[in-house]
């Protein structure tokens, strides 16, 4: 499993990738973010989840810096007890959510990915 | 290009209905035929806001549902559908179509039927919206609400009072709105003492999830005329699209799409946020409308808060914000929430706004949809 970032040709990095990154730029390399560590933005632990998903669910916006690049991503936190500005590491997980159990079908995109935990 | 007036408006009880998504539109699109005194054999194009009745009640095409239960075939019609700014998203439809030529008069209705499902489950018909490597992490948009609101609120320093007081002020405002959902006044107490749903925001951050239905009629100004002394003009519209996957964005504080449709609404009226009388903002949760008091230019960035401790967006205040009771005290049926935005701009331009009247000749609604995905901002002006 890889948590994949595109580099686009200008150097510009993004998560996840997309087809066209700014002013139209195209993606010419990928970057497992799995192997950085990030800072944390911000977070929130959420007790109203929908169906298939853990709760509380603790989720934080983490900031990888690459190279003198930063990007964002979004996701999972082993624990509440975290802060602004804390250091995480990805760590892999099977399931983030129960596939079939919201609306979504099953088939049409992948549950595995990484949590972030504090270092 | 024909101005665009709005002749009619009508808005049903918003709250948990008995009835299904093409009754509950039937009954604002013959209320607002009734309220403007135009046939519905009249109606050329009818356009429906609604975001999932698909996903919902099972129930698609609404629109051609609504048009034979009006009696308004053989009119074009559309469904709409821009997730929580459908409405918003209608109303810049709708005048499209009248101002190009291409009908003479139009009928919007939007609409949600939501409260028969889970609060679980509803939550998730809306997280629909969300990227894949935002959904299997089981990001919802009040996970976002809570995401910005840390943020916001470590970052400019702001108390996290502020944010109660903008629920206090709206569910006060909903208390003279007779189709509210919530006709109840709440203390800064209660709001900062109320369980916990995404951390810093409490339950009373909050939008309900609502059922309702609301409309409004737009025709060629030289076509209103014949039907109403007193109308509104739509001088102003544009809408703009941020990112899909919300953690992209550069600042977590600006909305691009606010800031974007805004000066388009702007430059088109050739209005300025200072003429701005009475507006309507999407306070799906309640940090949203500070994202979209400083997106819009009615405070600088960190400071909208400010504004809601000095009680300038209060009913009786400087820039009166939310008069309706906004999403949080009138509901937030997501198809018609843009829709009713426009109902209450309507309302207090022509002076039907009742107890919630406020002196105003210039009125603007934001409509949201998804966390700033897309938005559609739209000023109204009192026929002179």
């Amino acid at each position: 499993m890889t948590m994949d970032a595109y580099r686009y040709e200008d150097g510009t990095i993004s998560y996840p990738g997309h087809p066209r990154g700014p002013d139209g730029a195209e993606p010419v390399d990928t970057i497992d973010l799995s192997e950085f560590t990030a800072e944390v933005v911000t977070w929130t632990t959420s007790t109203a989840t929908p169906p298939g998903v853990r709760e509380p669910n603790h989720l934080a916006i983490v900031e990888f810096t690459i190279e003198g690049e930063s990007v964002r991503a979004i996701g999972q936190v082993t624990t509440g007890e975290i802060e602004v500005g804390e250091e995480v590491r990805p760590v892999s997980v099977d399931e983030l959510r129960e596939p079939g159990a919201g609306i979504r079908e099953p088939a049409s995109q992948e549950w595995d990915g990484y949590r972030f935990e504090p270092v | 290009m024909e101005r665009v007036a709005v002749i009619g408006s009508s808005m049903t009880q918003f709250g948990q209905r008995d009835e299904w998504i093409v009754e509950l539109l039937s009954e604002a699109g013959l209320a607002c035929l009734d309220d403007a005194g135009v046939d519905a054999s009249d109606v050329e194009h009818l356009y429906v806001s609604n975001m999932a009745s698909g996903e919902f009640e099972g129930q698609t095409g609404a629109m051609n549902a609504l048009a034979q239960d009006i009696d308004a075939t053989p009119a074009y019609t559309q469904r709409v559908d821009q997730t929580s700014s459908s409405g918003g998203a209608g109303i810049y439809a709708a005048w499209q179509s009248v101002a190009s030529g291409a009908s003479e008069m139009t009928l919007l209705v939007g609409g949600e039927k939501m409260t028969h499902r889970t609060t679980g489950e509803a939550t998730d018909v809306i997280a629909s919206l969300t990227h894949p490597v935002e959904y299997k992490h089981g990001v919802t948009l009040p996970s976002f609400a809570g995401l910005t609101a840390r943020h916001y609120l470590d970052r400019f320093d702001a108390p996290r009072e502020s944010l109660g007081k903008v629920a206090v002020k709206n569910h006060k405002n909903g208390v003279d709105n007779p189709n509210a959902q919530f006709r109840k006044e709440v203390d800064l107490e209660t709001v900062l003492e109320s369980p916990i749903v995404a951390d810093p925001l409490r339950l009373y951050d909050f939008c309900p999830i609502t059922d309702g239905s609301a409309a409004l009629l737009l025709c060629p100004e030289s076509v209103a005329q014949e039907y109403a002394d007193e109308y509104a003009v739509i001088t102003g519209i544009d809408g703009a699209t941020d990112t899909h996957v919300v953690h992209e964005r550069e600042d977590p504080t600006v909305m691009g799409g606010v800031v974007e449709s805004g000066e388009g609404a702007y430059e088109m009226s050739g209005r300025e946020p200072d003429d701005i009388d009475v507006a309507e903002l999407h306070d799906m949760f309640t940090i949203l409308e500070f994202l979209q008091m400083e997106g819009l230019g009615f405070a600088e960035q960190g400071e909208a808060w400010e504004l809601v401790e000095e009680g300038d967006t209060e009913r009786d205040g400087e820039l009166p914000i939310n008069t309706s009771g906004g999403l949080k005290s009138k509901g937030h049926p997501l198809g018609a929430s843009g829709v009713a935005q426009g109902v209450e701009i309507y309302e207090q331009l022509v002076g039907e706004a009742g107890p919630r009247q406020v002196e105003a000749d210039v009125g603007l609604c934001c409509n949201v949809g998804g966390f700033g995905n897309c938005v559609i901002t739209t000023i109204m002006e009192a026929a002179q």
